[in-house]
């Protein structure tokens, strides 16, 4: 007994400090990132500097004057918008169908569906890039950066949705068949007001996935459908360190993502809670 | 109002028959309970008519229309889950008028039958409430109410009290007998329970592993079971089954021809005082109920049986005993086909 005793009170000091050890090591970098792009290039790479320096905002007045911005975060708006609503538009329909009438093949669709990313995204770059490049015309255009975005997220979306719809009692569903619910009533009446929580979830995450998305947003577009990650990747090395800039760059671009992600918090919390039908 | 016709009804998962060929005739406003142990097929039944399930073969006639291929709303009937299936996001009010909105009611007629079936249920002063805010008892209220406004043929109930704590079953269970004198609708009503079939039904469907084992009024099922298995199934305890060895001279006389085996229900059971025993028994348990006991005794050769009585110092307990019944009372089977005799 004096031993689990003695790990108890071991236990209440060392597991929080390794939990906050751990976590600091994740968010230095984050922190480093936005402490930098308040400094001059010149300021960033001294180590002196690290967390005493003279603050600037030249970065960020560079950044908007020089590199236009906005027209990079508007693209990533728009494709970021545009491929979460097909997605959702794709994945509600697959995944009722596989939740309420569910086939023999359902499992093995639903693990297929996933193998799929599991396939190297560099496996098929050549193809895609010829493909849309020379044979399509599609380089370069917001409508393959939002196609591309909607498809890679696709599976992860379906599976989400489906473990929220499974949720809902069976019975529940029966009993809007016995009131004689049409299947867009269904859908509109029962399912999406139980699953609501569930939806905004996976649409917040879909959207944070399409936001970050950088391997083909990177590769798929030069400047008309260019979003922020091109920006960042714009900003990198090629002309030298310019630390300072590309912090800023940087900051910019999850900046938005992240003020979402905390206005939604609420929101989602008491989704989720809703979604706990009995 | 209508009755209900099934006709060499099957039902097959893949290669597993979960009912084969079963005929069953269902008179308009009758209350009808099917009843059997888990896995026996009743509620994949129920769930056939209420067009849930689809049917593997014949037919299910509600009325005089053929069913087989018209959608659960279409059929004229209204179901009661066991878990109430209420939507949790609707209000009471709007629950039970989600129905009669899909068909199309005028808003006015839905108001008008929405209060009546509260008023009915008692419920009127919940209709702002959603399913959250109500007990087990007042849920499984608005699910009987959602069925009443739909003014149905027929009525199901799938195991509708098996969710309630067992004071509030019995006062639901009185609640549906009343509710179905005062609609006269026909009603089907599924449970495992062989009280709430005795103590509701108008005609009870014993099922076994798909088929039907008998069929009858409550009181036909307790006096003259047709099989062994309807014989135990019915009544608590279960009827005990004696074979020659166990009984006396005098009962061994009382198997004839192909019976061999003598069933008495333990409530029979009595002392043979001077008339000439049945069998002789010594006690070895008592269960006191309060108002009855469990005597549960053992015969010569070590087989167990339970007689129940009011009289305890009759069964003094390590003490063998002589016992008899009313011949009246007595059922006779037939141990290889296992059916009455």
């Amino acid at each position: 007994m004096s031993s689990s005793a003695h790990t108890t009170k071991f236990g209440k000091i060392f597991w929080p400090l390794l939990a906050w050890i751990v976590g600091l090591m994740f968010f230095f970098p984050i922190f480093w990132m936005v402490l930098t792009s308040f400094k001059t290039d010149a300021d960033a790479v001294k180590p002196e500097f690290l967390f005493i320096f003279t603050p600037t905002l030249e970065n960020y007045l560079n950044m908007t004057e020089n590199y236009d911005y906005w027209r990079f975060a508007i693209n990533s708006v728009i494709t970021s918008v545009f491929a979460t609503a097909f997605t959702l538009f794709v994945g509600v329909p697959a995944a009722y169908a596989m939740a309420f009438n569910p086939s023999r093949h359902t499992k093995d669709i639903l693990v297929w569906m996933l193998s799929t990313k599991m396939l190297p995204a560099a496996a098929v770059l050549y193809p895609m890039t010829f493909l849309t490049k020379n044979m399509l015309g599609l380089f370069d255009t917001h409508f393959l950066v939002i196609m591309v975005l909607a498809l890679i997220n696709l599976p992860i979306v379906i599976w989400m949705l489906f473990t929220y719809f499974k949720e809902i009692p069976k019975e529940i569903i029966e009993a809007g068949k016995m009131d004689g619910v049409s299947i867009w009533g269904e859908m509109r009446d029962i399912v999406l007001p139980l699953a609501w929580g569930g939806l905004a979830s996976t649409a917040l995450l879909c959207f944070i996935f399409c936001w970050n998305e950088a391997y083909w947003t990177v590769r798929l577009t030069t400047t008309d459908a260019a979003t922020l990650s091109k920006l960042i990747e714009g900003n990198r090395a090629p002309e030298g360190l310019f630390f300072g800039r590309l912090s800023a760059v940087s900051t910019a671009a999850v900046g938005p993502i992240v003020v979402l992600g905390w206005f939604c918090q609420k929101q989602l919390v008491r989704g989720l809670t809703f979604g706990a039908v009995k | 109002m209508a009755g209900l016709t099934l006709r060499n009804v099957a039902k097959s998962y893949g290669s597993t028959n979960v009912i084969t060929g079963l005929d069953l005739d269902i008179k308009d406003s009758e209350f009808v309970v099917f009843v059997g142990p888990s896995g026996c097929g009743k509620s994949t039944l129920l769930r056939m008519i209420a067009g849930l399930e689809d049917i593997s073969g014949g037919t299910i006639s509600i009325g005089d229309t053929v069913v087989n291929d018209v959608a659960p709303a279409k059929r004229g009937v209204a179901m009661v889950f066991q878990t109430y299936a209420l939507y949790p996001h609707m209000t009471v009010y709007k629950n039970m008028a989600f129905g009669l909105k899909q068909a199309k009611t005028p808003a006015d007629e839905i108001d008008r039958r929405v209060r009546a079936a509260a008023e009915i249920l008692e419920i009127s002063s919940l209709l702002d409430r959603t399913p959250r805010a109500l007990s087990g008892g007042q849920r499984q209220r608005v699910a009987i109410g959602r069925a009443i406004v739909r003014e149905p043929d027929v009525f199901l109930f799938d195991e509708p009290l098996s969710n309630l704590d067992a004071a509030l079953r019995v006062q639901t269970r009185i609640e549906i007998a009343r509710l179905h004198k005062r609609l006269g609708t026909t009603m089907i009503y599924v449970t495992h329970d062989q009280v709430e079939a005795m103590t509701l039904a108008d005609k009870i469907v014993v099922l076994r592993d798909g088929n039907i084992e008998q069929v009858g009024s409550p009181i036909e099922l307790y006096e003259k079971p047709q099989n062994m298995f309807v014989a135990q199934f019915i009544g608590s305890p279960k009827m005990n089954f004696f074979r020659s060895e166990d009984l006396s001279e005098t009962g061994n006389a009382l198997l004839k021809g192909e019976a061999d085996i003598l069933g008495i229900r333990p409530e029979h059971l009595r002392l043979a005082g001077k008339s000439k025993p049945l069998l002789t028994a010594t006690p070895d348990l008592i269960e006191n109920l309060g108002e009855v006991a469990l005597v549960h005794c053992k015969t010569a050769r070590g087989m167990e049986f339970i007689a129940k009585t009011t009289d305890l110092s009759a069964f003094p307990i390590g003490k063998e005993i002589k016992l008899t019944a009313d011949k009246s009372m007595l059922s006779f089977f037939n141990s290889t086909s296992q059916q009455a005799v």
